[in-house]
């Protein structure tokens, strides 16, 4: 059964960058767009593991910061190898400032 | 005196992994995010400038190399075209493989595609064999990509200054994939999805190494394998240069870039054919840093470092002593000291690594 969790202010983010999120053990990656729409991934590359909070974010993909693999944020497609998995996404929502994710 | 096994299959990789050295966290110098993401910041720019340059220079020489040949005033010039061809397309493969030397990914791809087949690695085993080589640098019996194992073998390093091994290898890889078989150490490490598109370059490559072997033959000549396939060899020694410099003579089996790779300052021409990879320690920690930032990457992060060797000189009049004593004693190695303004090294990894 999925829930809304409160994850952060929507200020936290600054536009075309991310920051990690840890909740009940599961870590995700909560991204700003460059046209201020927020997004949600897994946390961790679907490589080996490494977290994606050290990445790049170049408009709407997220790059690892360990072998350079890259995703579509917005719908967790890998478009680079070594990922070859996509990522989870999760549903997001903004409300009084501050950005929900379903989980 | 511990015996090493380098293979991918072999005992001290299944050993790196049960200790948990294969896919481990390493260490990096803190640098707050606002920097970190000004230096990862991506551009096509210096890479076209480069990329334009790199290409002229290498049409000019071989065209003046065509016009003046079979004399041997044409030397000079292929042994500049060479230098291009074998080495400087060693940077541009790895840069382009990392995807980091331009902003547009089509050109990356495009230019390491050419790269790959300049130096005869497969563009699809070596993406992955270089993402092995990040995630477990110089750790034994896991990164395909160590050069100076223990004991050091000279012959083979002195022999790659002109590609002897590493070229033949290459080729011989090629036609065994392009026989459509995929080798057991290569599938350790290449996703079985990937595997078939490995053989599907290697079938091109030879069509296009018959095309110019035809054309030699046609000629009467070895013109045609001057501009395409020999360069290889006679240019290699440029990138086998400044390749030996990157771990040779430091520690394995640690996870502290600090411990297993080198910062060296070297010429600006070797800096452009060799893409600033010089700054090595900089390059493994922060592997998202386009070539060209990573000179101002290693002035945010240096007080962190070791000291960089000030010259190629200097490098190698440090690592040919460690290399020699080597052959004898191969758990030696060298632990350069880091400046008072550096946190320290991980002790518990001191701790576990074989004495001086």
């Amino acid at each position: 059964m999925s829930q809304w969790i409160d994850a952060c202010g929507a200020d936290e983010i600054d536009e075309e960058d991310l920051i990690r999120f840890d909740h009940k053990g599961r870590t995700f990656a909560i991204y700003h767009s460059p046209d201020g729409e927020f997004f949600c991934t897994d946390g961790l590359c679907t490589h080996e593991q490494v977290h994606l909070e050290d990445g790049l974010v170049m408009e709407y993909e997220i790059e690892c910061p360990k072998h350079n693999a890259t995703f579509d944020y917005r719908t967790g497609e890998a478009l680079r190898a070594p990922a070859c998995v996509n990522l989870n996404t999760y549903k997001v929502k903004v409300e009084g400032g501050r950005v929900w994710i379903e989980i | 005196m511990t015996t090493r096994d380098y293979s991918m299959t072999g005992e001290d990789g299944r050993r790196a992994v049960e200790v948990g050295l294969a896919a481990a966290q390493w260490y990096h110098t803190d640098i707050p995010r606002k920097d970190m993401k000004e230096l990862m910041k991506r551009s096509d720019g210096p890479a076209i400038r480069d990329t334009v340059i790199l290409f002229a220079c290498m049409i000019g020489f071989a065209a003046i190399g065509i016009a003046l040949w079979p004399s041997w005033w044409s030397a000079p010039f292929w042994l500049a075209y060479g230098v291009l061809y074998g080495s400087a397309m060693d940077s541009r493969w790895h840069e382009c493989g990392h995807g980091t030397a331009f902003r547009t990914r089509a050109y990356n791809d495009w230019l390491y595609q050419i790269a790959s087949f300049c130096m005869v690695r497969n563009p699809v085993t070596w993406r992955w064999s270089h993402a092995r080589h990040h995630t477990d640098t110089i750790i034994v019996g896991r990164d395909p990509e160590i050069v100076a194992m223990r004991p050091p073998a000279l012959f083979r390093i002195v022999m790659n200054f002109f590609g002897i091994f590493d070229a033949w290898n290459g080729w011989a890889r090629m036609l065994y994939n392009a026989s459509g078989r995929i080798h057991p150490e290569e599938a350790s490490y290449i996703p079985d999805h990937e595997q078939p598109k490995v053989i599907r370059v290697a079938r091109i490559w030879v069509a296009i190494y018959a095309g110019v072997i035809a054309l030699a033959v046609g000629m009467g000549s070895i013109l045609p394998l001057m501009a395409i396939g020999l360069p290889r060899l006679y240019g290699a020694w440029h990138h086998v240069l400044t390749g030996v410099m990157q771990h040779a003579g430091l520690a394995e089996n640690v996870t502290d870039h600090r411990l297993n790779s080198r910062t060296v300052y070297i010429n600006p021409v070797s800096r452009f054919i060799y893409w600033n990879m010089n700054y090595h320690v900089e390059h493994h920690m922060f592997p998202m840093v386009p070539y060209h930032r990573l000179p101002a990457l290693h002035a945010a992060i240096k007080h962190d470092l070791p000291a960089p060797n000030r010259s190629i000189r200097e490098a190698y009049a440090e690592i040919i002593p460690v290399l020699r004593r080597q052959l004898a004693y191969e758990d030696y190695f060298l632990t350069r000291d880091l400046p008072a303004t550096a946190k320290p090294y991980r002790e518990e990894f001191h701790a576990a690594m074989p004495a001086e």
